[in-house]
């Protein structure tokens, strides 16, 4: 897409969205309170020590009733009392701030979690009728997208820590959240439930673009997939309907299987595996023919190709733009 | 009637200070195991994508990574303190129900036992210490891991609820007389919060265990959303039950420092009452917190804001006890010996653990910091700040009186500094790593995230506080072979279990005590009280194994109870519920059957009345004896 | 008071677990808190999954009361005919009043017990059939599980009884055993109104 990849793509002390500036400085105001709580009882109780010790080698003195000390307890959970309140009160405000988008979201995109990937429909618009893609939301920039979380298996969680904490995706219950992105960019999104043996590369990303450009995505999005333009093409789509039409579904083909994720514009989709691979030939190829090796325990089987064999599936796949 | 150390087999004792040193050893066995578990997995993660561990080997490792400290170290560790010492403190004979009490460490070996077991057929519990369904449910998990797990965890929660109960009436019946409720040293507070919580929130645990099992053996639908299931339901049960049991492996672990640092400090505690209270209210407050375990269910707002509220006042009664140990330094003559340093550094880590915990409870925070490894930084500060670190502590204090022999200082300065260093190498930038996004329970990591310098640093501390631990076990070791005489009162002390011998003879105490102060053996120091404990006069009971009942609030003597000493039963008891969970794991219903009329018929012998604890009315032809 | 707790026993103290020193009763007390737990967590489980489900619940429709009304009554008897039997021990010595409590006590239990075998016959469902049957048989399976070991304490305590163990003074394992038999019969009327009268107001 555009610029360099972030150096920690999942950190949260920074922010490109709405919902996660508004809680931002939260964060940044708790972590605060803390290291400063830390840093003074570290003082208070090093410094004890070192003032009243007992020299080493010493004989242990008598036991003495020195002063109540009870001073110490009220003014420290007084102070400590205070501090409280305003944290809680302060993320009450905070709470109430972010709990509902600032304006009625722009269209509403459903995303079911599944062992280990993620299936995203856009619901119908005015204009543009629903469709289904994995593994990558995109969205205009500035303006709130609802997103509704539901799950087909086990619970997951549904995370971009720039734009917004995180809210789990649990099977029988639809959760609302909601993004809204403050700049174009790519955001990573990773699942945080643990959810089995690939928890791990269960990622996503959310792709952030300026509003003409998100309607054209958008547009394309709608559309059956391109067609071969040439023979060997042609040959590299016969091998895609025998071996993974049961799974997924390539609209405008014979392939209508739900299992595994839509790849009508696969190839338009930055990543592959859920976030786990950048999408390219090599990756591509090696993800057909290795996909116990890159993900162990996923649903799709290693298929027996050798590496001649994968280029024509791949490099059909890579024109599903 | 007989010594009770004349025990005809090992198997049936039932004096509280083998039982106790029983407990210390089994609950430290797990705590190794678990490290073991804890170095493979820091060898894993030390690097990005790593292969040493395949993901299912992984999530075993790290699931019984949690189970063995949370459950089968943490709690047990605490009991085991609280089992040798308690009746020394309170100066009593034994506990209120020997028998139980080894029934409790026998059921609780089995349980760990069983639960290892699962290693054995290559299929240890796979879906983190709190098991979330439907991942946990057979659909997804057809192994017997989970099974394993269920069974387990009932089988433990039987010995944790028997304890409970002991602890219980232990605290209320068996106090030395003059040892009024406010005079009950802070350990006591500790595990009798601990315990009362656990005879209420077990019983849910277990019960939530119970509906997974029916669910994946019977196919029941408590947990199963096509048919009318909650998903949900199983963490509203898991927590009910979590939030307290956190409190219930750190509140007696308090009390110990709460105890003994004073000791080192050369001064009483700084506000007992304060202290004693902050300790019930925490517990009471805890059972009101358990969904924010929960913030990112979607919950509506308004439970939100109270539970987020509740989480954030909770931190109340810790700032109590926090503010109470440092005005105790303050105002005394800090003694810096090994146990000193566990214990004063235990109060920053305890801030530590606190201020991490403060910020999860603020609802949109938690939001981003929920299940990354700021949580995890959480816990370990929690866990090892507040458990292991007064445990280790409290190991320097009382080994000497449970063994007679004071521990190697030199050692223990190798010890503290290694496990103080590595802790802190190892979990203070875990912080860091999770605020920079890193998700808990992952096998493996890319390398494009910036995490890979801080997960060697984490592995690095966790290997130097393992040496640390290497070195505490080689201190116990020649501290039993050969460590110098300690004496009844090494650290001149002033509570009751320094007045009798170390270690204590099998009887305690050759007087039943009597007690006028929170510090009986400093009162002639002290002089603030006209009135003088006995700590070495009063009643005998020398008729056997007899100990003394007191009342409710102010311990004035009501009776004398014969007690029971060597029994088979409770040995006995627990094969039975072995072999039942055994023939439940691996559907042997006959068997299970069998095991279960055993164990009908070891209970009815166990209450059958008898006249020499006075239950019945004594047989005919012994009725002349008095 | 002072001087009455001070060493050596000014006052002889009693020996033995005679009423009201039995320690074995605090433990009862102790299992019976325990147990309430369980009970109080069993029904959370059946009202969360209750309230998730919304107007689906009971799907079979509403439970019927012709065995179970009657059931509850047989039931509070049995508690009824236990105390009468303890009281006469209590007040008497009657070793012949508390045997026939006892023994009515277990009559009643046994016949609670045969009539509830023949609620779960009747039922048109299994436990495996949906959440309602998993919490209907799990909630009424833990307490017939109760029951019966209830019963088991009766039986022995009949025998006991027989065996002259007890005296006007000493007889807490009775006190014991109807704590658990009275707390069994308590912890049903909080079963039957919530299984049998609550989906009635909750429709």
């Amino acid at each position: 897409m555009n610029g360099e990849a972030p150096p920690r793509p999942l950190d949260y002390l920074t922010a490109q969205g709405t919902h996660a500036l508004e809680v931002l400085p939260l964060t940044w105001g708790v972590l605060i309170i803390s290291l400063l709580v830390t840093a003074i009882i570290s003082v208070l109780v090093v410094s004890g020590i070192l003032l009243r010790r007992v020299p080493s080698g010493g004989p242990i003195p008598p036991v003495a009733r020195t002063g109540s000390g009870m001073r110490w307890i009220y003014i420290g959970v007084g102070l400590s009392t205070i501090v409280l309140f305003g944290t809680a009160v302060w993320t009450m405000r905070v709470l109430a701030a972010v709990i509902s988008p600032p304006a009625e979201p722009a269209f509403t995109v459903t995303v079911d979690g599944r062992q280990w990937w993620w299936r995203i429909r856009y619901h119908e618009t005015r204009d543009t009728p629903e469709f289904i893609t994995a593994n990558e939301i995109r969205i205009p920039v500035g303006v709130p997208v609802r997103i509704r979380l539901t799950s087909t298996d086990v619970i997951h969680s549904f995370w971009v820590p720039a734009l917004s904490g995180k809210t789990d995706l649990i099977p029988g219950r639809i959760n609302e959240t909601w993004i809204e992105a403050t700049a174009p960019g790519v955001y990573r999104g990773q699942c945080m439930e643990y959810c089995g043996w690939q928890h791990a590369r269960m990622g996503f990303v959310v792709v952030a673009m300026e509003g003409a450009a998100f309607d054209a995505w958008r547009a394309s999005q709608v559309l059956p997939a391109s067609e071969p333009q040439n023979a060997a093409i042609a040959e590299g789509k016969r091998i895609v309907m025998t071996h993974c039409c049961a799974c997924h579904t390539i609209r405008g083909t014979e392939a209508g299987g739900s299992a595994g994720p839509d790849l009508t514009h696969v190839a338009s989709r930055l990543t592959i595996a859920a976030g786990t691979f950048v999408t390219d030939r090599t990756t591509l190829e090696y993800w057909i023919r290795h996909p116990q090796r890159a993900k162990p325990g996923n649903r799709m089987v290693d298929p027996d190709l050798d590496l001649e064999a994968t280029r024509l599936p791949a490099a059909y796949i890579l024109k599903l733009r | 009637m007989g010594n009770p150390t004349d025990d005809p087999w090992w198997f049936s004792t039932t004096d509280h200070k083998k039982i106790g040193i029983r407990y210390l050893y089994t609950a430290f066995a797990f705590l190794l195991l678990g490290g073991i578990e804890a170095l493979i997995l820091r060898v894993q993660l030390a690097q990005p994508n790593a292969r040493l561990l395949s993901p299912e080997a992984y999530n075993q490792l790290f699931t019984m990574h949690g189970i063995s400290m949370i459950f089968l170290y943490a709690q047990p560790i605490l009991s085991g303190f609280s089992n040798y010492l308690w009746p020394l403190l309170l100066g009593s004979r034994d506990m209120a129900f020997p028998r139980l009490n080894a029934l409790s460490y026998w059921v609780f070996l089995a349980a760990g036992l069983f639960i290892y077991s699962s290693f054995l057929v290559g299929a240890a519990p796979n879906d983190g210490w709190f098991n979330y369904v439907p991942y946990a449910n057979r659909e997804y998990n057809p192994g017997p891991n989970i099974d394993f797990l269920a069974l387990g965890m009932i089988l433990l929660g039987i010995s944790t609820t028997v304890g409970g109960i002991n602890f219980v009436v232990t605290t209320f019946k068996m106090r030395a007389p003059g040892m009024s409720i406010n005079r009950m040293p802070i350990l006591i507070w500790g595990t009798l919060t601990a315990s009362v919580a656990n005879i209420f929130v077990i019983p849910v645990v277990s019960l939530a265990f119970f509906l997974l099992w029916l669910d994946r053996q019977f196919g029941t639908d408590f947990f199963r959303v096509e048919a009318g299931g909650q998903p949900l339901l199983w963490q509203h049960l898991f927590w009910i039950f979590g939030h307290p049991w956190v409190y219930a492996i750190i509140l007696p672990a308090m009390g110990m420092v709460s105890d003994a640092l004073p000791v080192l400090c050369r001064r009483p505690l700084v506000g007992y009452t304060f202290v004693a209270l902050a300790t019930v209210a925490t517990m009471a407050i805890g059972f009101g917190v358990w969904t924010h375990h929960m913030f990112v269910t979607g919950l509506p707002g308004i439970s939100l804001s109270f539970f987020s509220g509740a989480s954030i006042v909770i931190a109340i009664p810790s700032a109590v006890s926090v503010f109470a140990w440092i005005a105790t330094i303050w105002t005394g003559r800090p003694v810096l010996n090994t146990a000193f340093l566990f214990f004063a550094s235990f109060i920053v880590l305890f801030v530590i653990g606190g201020v991490s915990g403060f910020m999860t409870a603020s609802v949109p925070v938690d939001w981003q910091l929920h299940d990354t490894y700021f949580v995890v930084a959480h816990i370990h500060y929690v866990l090892i700040g507040i458990n292991v670190f007064p445990v280790i502590g409290a190991f320097y204090h009382w080994l000497p009186k449970m063994s007679g022999r004071l521990m190697s200082e030199t050692l223990g300065l190798w010890n503290f500094w290694l496990m103080f260093i590595g802790m802190n190498l190892a979990f203070l930038p875990m912080h860091l790593t999770g605020l920079w996004g890193m998700p808990r329970r992952v096998y493996t990591y890319g390398e494009s995230f910036g995490w890979n310098t801080l997960n060697m640093i984490t592995t690095i501390g966790a290997f130097v506080f393992a040496a640390g631990v290497l070195v505490f076990l080689v201190n116990v070791f020649l501290t039993l072979r050969s460590g110098r005489r300690a004496g009844a009162n090494p650290w001149a002390a002033g509570s009751l279990e320094w007045a009798t011998t170390s270690p204590p003879p099998p009887y305690n105490f050759a007087v039943i005590p009597t007690v006028r102060s929170r510090y009986p053996l400093w009162e002639h120091q002290l002089r603030d009280t006209p009135h003088r404990s006995e700590p070495y006069r009063g009643l005998e009971l020398a008729k056997g194994h007899e100990a003394l009942k007191s009342s409710t609030l102010d311990a004035e003597p009501q009776a004398i109870l014969p007690m029971p000493h060597a029994s088979l039963d409770p040995v006995l008891l627990t094969l039975g519920l072995a072999v039942l969970f055994v023939a439940l794991l691996v559907h042997g219903w006959w068997v299970a059957l069998g095991s279960g009329l055993f164990i009908l018929g070891v209970v009815i012998h166990w209450i059958w009345p008898r006249a020499e604890f006075g239950s019945r009315e004594p047989p005919e032809e012994e009725a002349a004896h008095g | 008071m002072a001087e009455q707790a001070s060493p050596g026993g000014l006052h002889p103290l009693p020996v033995g677990n005679i009423s009201p020193h039995s320690m074995g009763l605090l433990g009862f007390w102790g299992l019976v808190a325990t147990e309430a737990a369980l009970f109080g967590a069993l029904l959370f489980a059946y009202f969360y999954s209750a309230f998730g489900a919304g107007r689906a619940w009971p799907p079979e429709g509403l439970p019927t009361l012709a065995l179970s009304g009657p059931n509850t009554a047989i039931l509070a008897a049995s508690s009824i005919t236990l105390w009468l039997g303890e009281r006469a021990m209590k007040r008497r010595g009657s070793r012949r009043g508390l045997a026939l409590g006892t023994a009515a006590s277990l009559a009643l239990g046994i016949l609670f017990l045969a009539i509830q075998i023949k609620e779960w016959a009747d039922k048109g469902y299994g436990i495996d059939d949906h959440a309602y049957a998993a919490h209907f048989y799990t909630i009424t399976g833990f307490h017939v599980a109760h029951v019966v070991f209830g019963l088991i304490l009766l039986a022995a305590m009949l025998i006991w009884t027989l065996r002259n163990y007890f005296s006007k003074a000493r007889h807490e394992p009775v006190v014991m055993v109807s704590l658990y038999w009275h707390f069994v019969d308590v912890v049903w009327l909080f079963v039957f109104a919530s299984l049998y009268l609550s989906p009635y107001l909750l429709r």
